[in-house]
């Protein structure tokens, strides 16, 4: 068997997590992850923003500060000397704020204290020389962030009125990354042991869903199993107590219907049985007079209609009897009040009787293992086999020869009746057992009730064996009894 | 001719049964009740009794027993079931044979036949020619007069118990199964109920052992049948 076992999982299924529970802790998880993550994502933001801006308005501040008593030192139209001892001012006036001034004046250089330029990102002195206001620019140098601005000298004594100098200062935002990036990592540190914690309520919420689905599944397979008076514990108005309370509902309807059909099937057989007891009786009384009909018929003193009429009635009574007495023996199958009346007998004997009884061992080829003993009840062993031969003999057809072959094999015993004939035709091969399946439908009379193998797999049943019927390669059919040879000690 | 006492409640069934067998020349006497057969048995004398077991009033086995306690006369019972236990409680109760309704008259007379056969001439089916009079243990059984003693007084048997001690006698020590009892002895076909000859062996050895529940004359065989003997 090479085939893999239809409840193994297609691989792509076991990637995902398979248990609800599993599922809903990790979805838990993830949401708890996913806000603290953006709750964390916010405040760095929120909080790097407000240490930014408090860092470019401190430092525009200061420099105003410095300025607005410097520059009423400079001249007019200040010259380069000037402007380099502003900035060596400035510079020395930035306190623990180590920042690098420089200024301009009108288009002209951009002066530093030291003589090396100032670091500036690209674009500043273009923003800053137009502007009234201070402005501010963020840039990396040498691998840190830095914060640039630029502040407009107004005229003295016209705040309006620019000057043309516009003072530029330079500093690292080192301190203040520090200080972001110490929040990050307290972000960061936090928020493990919350998503964690958040475990446990996931893991209770996980159980209080899955106590009612386990209840669900318990009471869902003892139902499979055949207990439809299977009910759920329906507390709570949640939508699990609105399923089990369906569920209920639901197995409420199966169990009513269940009843209702195994009533309507006792009543029916019932029906049969007593439509069968009703019948013995009349027809008792007319099978007690087929002897005198077949004796008038063929005594050829009556007219040859009426004799010929005498006859079919006696043939018919007979037969009707038989029927009776077939859908009896079902209805006693079907209610169980069938006894097996065992005794150990001679397997070959039981044959030979049975083929004896209707000058049948002319016909039949029987090949039983001698001395094979068996356990069984003698009388409904002869109605299997009679059944089984008969029909041989029925559908082989006069010439064909028909086998009965009996063998212990370990403790059963096994009987084959096997026939020449055609076979049996694969449709009707699978209701060859059903009640009134006849092997030709183009044979509208046979001589049996249409119950004879339906009865005789029931009698082998009885016995704790097994009847079947099938097809042999070189044509013909063959049909294997096999019982138990003995019983247990302790059975009947 | 045999003169048969039809104890049949159902009008149809002992009409058909009486035509029938008046038709093979039997006498034929019908009633429809237990008490009316009880009262032909003394002023009809009857040779052979057929009885339903579904009476209205006296029931069938009622009947069988208030039979055997006067009259050793054979009775078969015509049984409407043949699945359930009253053919072996009729059986139990003193009943000689049984025949399943519907029953044609042939098999009908076949079975009166066998029953009235048993307790005619000496048996000479069995092996050898068995003596006329036997002595074993405390049972003497003479074939010629049909008559069975234990300690030198009359056993009264009713003809299937008769025969069936006939046969098993003549040859002691040998084991016969129940199928060949049903064939020898009620002329039965091998398939019929076995229990025909149980329930006939349970009211034989209540007349003859000492002991029923450890039988010495009647013994069973397990697994093979019943065998006379040896004490």
């Amino acid at each position: 068997m090479n085939r893999p076992s239809p409840h193994r999982p297609p691989l792509r299924r076991r990637l995902v997590p398979r248990g609800l529970r599993t599922r809903l802790v990790v979805a838990f998880l993830l949401v708890s992850a996913l806000s603290v993550l953006a709750a964390a994502a916010l405040t760095v933001r929120q909080a790097r923003g407000a240490t930014l801006d408090r860092a470019r308005d401190r430092a525009v501040h200061d420099l105003r500060g410095q300025l607005d008593s410097l520059a009423p030192d400079l001249p007019a139209r200040p010259a380069e000397r000037d402007l380099r001892a502003l900035a060596l001012q400035l510079d020395r006036s930035g306190g623990s704020r180590a920042w690098h001034t420089s200024a301009a004046y009108r288009d002209g250089p951009l002066v530093s204290a030291t003589g090396r330029a100032a670091p500036l990102p690209a674009g500043l002195r273009e923003a800053g020389a137009p502007a009234r206001h201070a402005v501010a620019q963020r840039f990396h140098h040498g691998g840190d962030p830095w914060l640039a601005v630029a502040v407009p000298v107004m005229v003295a004594d016209q705040p309006s009125r620019r000057s043309g100098l516009v003072v530029y200062a330079a500093f690292s935002l080192a301190s203040e990354e520090q200080d972001v990036s110490a929040l990050v990592d307290a972000a960061r540190t936090g928020a493990l042991p919350v998503v964690l914690l958040s475990a446990v309520p996931a893991l209770l919420a996980a159980g209080s869903v899955l106590r009612p689905v386990r209840r669900l599944r318990s009471a869902a397979e003892n139902m499979a199993a055949g207990a439809l008076d299977t009910r759920i514990d329906a507390r709570g108005n949640d939508e699990l107590a609105d399923l089990a309370r369906t569920f209920n509902g639901m197995a409420a309807t199966l169990q009513a219907d269940a009843e209702t059909l195994r009533g309507m099937e006792a009543r029916a057989r019932r029906f049969a049985a007593d439509v069968s007891h009703e019948m013995r009786t009349p027809l008792a009384a007319m099978t007690a007079v087929t002897g005198v009909l077949d004796a008038d018929a063929a005594s050829g003193r009556l007219d040859p209609e009426t004799a010929e009429a005498l006859g079919l009635v006696a043939d018919e009574t007979r037969r009707l009897a038989r029927m009776v007495d077939d859908l009896m023996e079902i209805s006693r199958f079907d209610a169980g009040a069938a006894v097996l009346h065992r005794d150990q007998i001679d397997v070959g004997e039981l044959v030979r009787k049975t083929l004896s009884l209707r000058h049948w061992q002319e016909r039949v080829d029987v090949d039983v293992a001698p001395g094979l003993r068996a356990t069984v009840d003698p009388r409904r062993i002869d109605v299997v086999l009679a059944n089984l031969v008969g029909n041989a003999l029925r559908h082989g057809g006069p010439s064909a020869p028909v086998h009965v072959r009996a063998r212990g094999e370990g403790d059963r015993l096994v009987l084959t009746v096997t026939d020449g004939g055609p076979g049996i035709p694969p449709d009707v091969l699978p209701h060859v057992f059903d009640r009134f399946t006849k092997g030709d439908a183009a044979r509208t009379r046979s001589e049996g009730s249409g119950l004879g193998l339906a009865i005789a797999a029931e009698n082998a049943r009885l016995h704790g064996g097994t009847l079947t019927a099938a097809n042999v390669p070189g044509g013909g059919a063959e049909f294997t009894l096999e019982l138990p040879l003995h019983l247990p000690r302790d059975g009947t | 001719m045999t003169r048969v006492l039809l104890i049949e409640d159902d009008p149809a069934v002992r009409r058909g049964v009486t035509l029938g067998l008046r038709r093979r020349g039997h006498e034929t006497d019908a009633v429809r009740t237990g008490e009316d057969g009880l009262a032909a048995l003394a002023s009809f004398a009857p040779e052979i009794v057929l009885l339903d077991l579904m009476l209205p009033g006296m029931s069938g086995l009622e009947v069988c027993r208030r039979v055997r306690e006067v009259s050793q006369v054979p009775i078969v019972i015509l049984s409407a079931r043949g699945d359930d236990i009253d053919v072996v409680v009729g059986l139990e109760a003193g009943a000689d044979d049984y025949v399943v309704k519907p029953a044609s008259d042939e098999l009908i007379e076949a079975r009166m036949r066998a029953v009235l056969r048993r307790v005619a001439p000496p048996l000479t089916s069995a092996a050898g020619s068995p003596e006329a009079s036997t002595t074993v243990g405390d049972l003497r059984i003479d074939r010629t007069g049909l008559q069975v003693f234990k300690h030198g007084e009359d056993v009264t048997l009713a003809p299937s118990e008769l025969k069936l001690l006939l046969f098993l006698s003549a040859s002691p020590g040998q084991t016969f199964s129940r199928q060949q009892l049903l064939e020898y002895v009620w002329e039965h076909s091998y398939y019929s109920d076995a229990r025909l000859v149980d329930a006939c062996v349970m009211r034989l050895r209540a007349k003859i052992e000492d002991d029923p529940r450890k039988p010495r004359y009647v013994q069973t065989v397990r697994g093979f049948g019943y065998r006379f003997g040896p004490l």
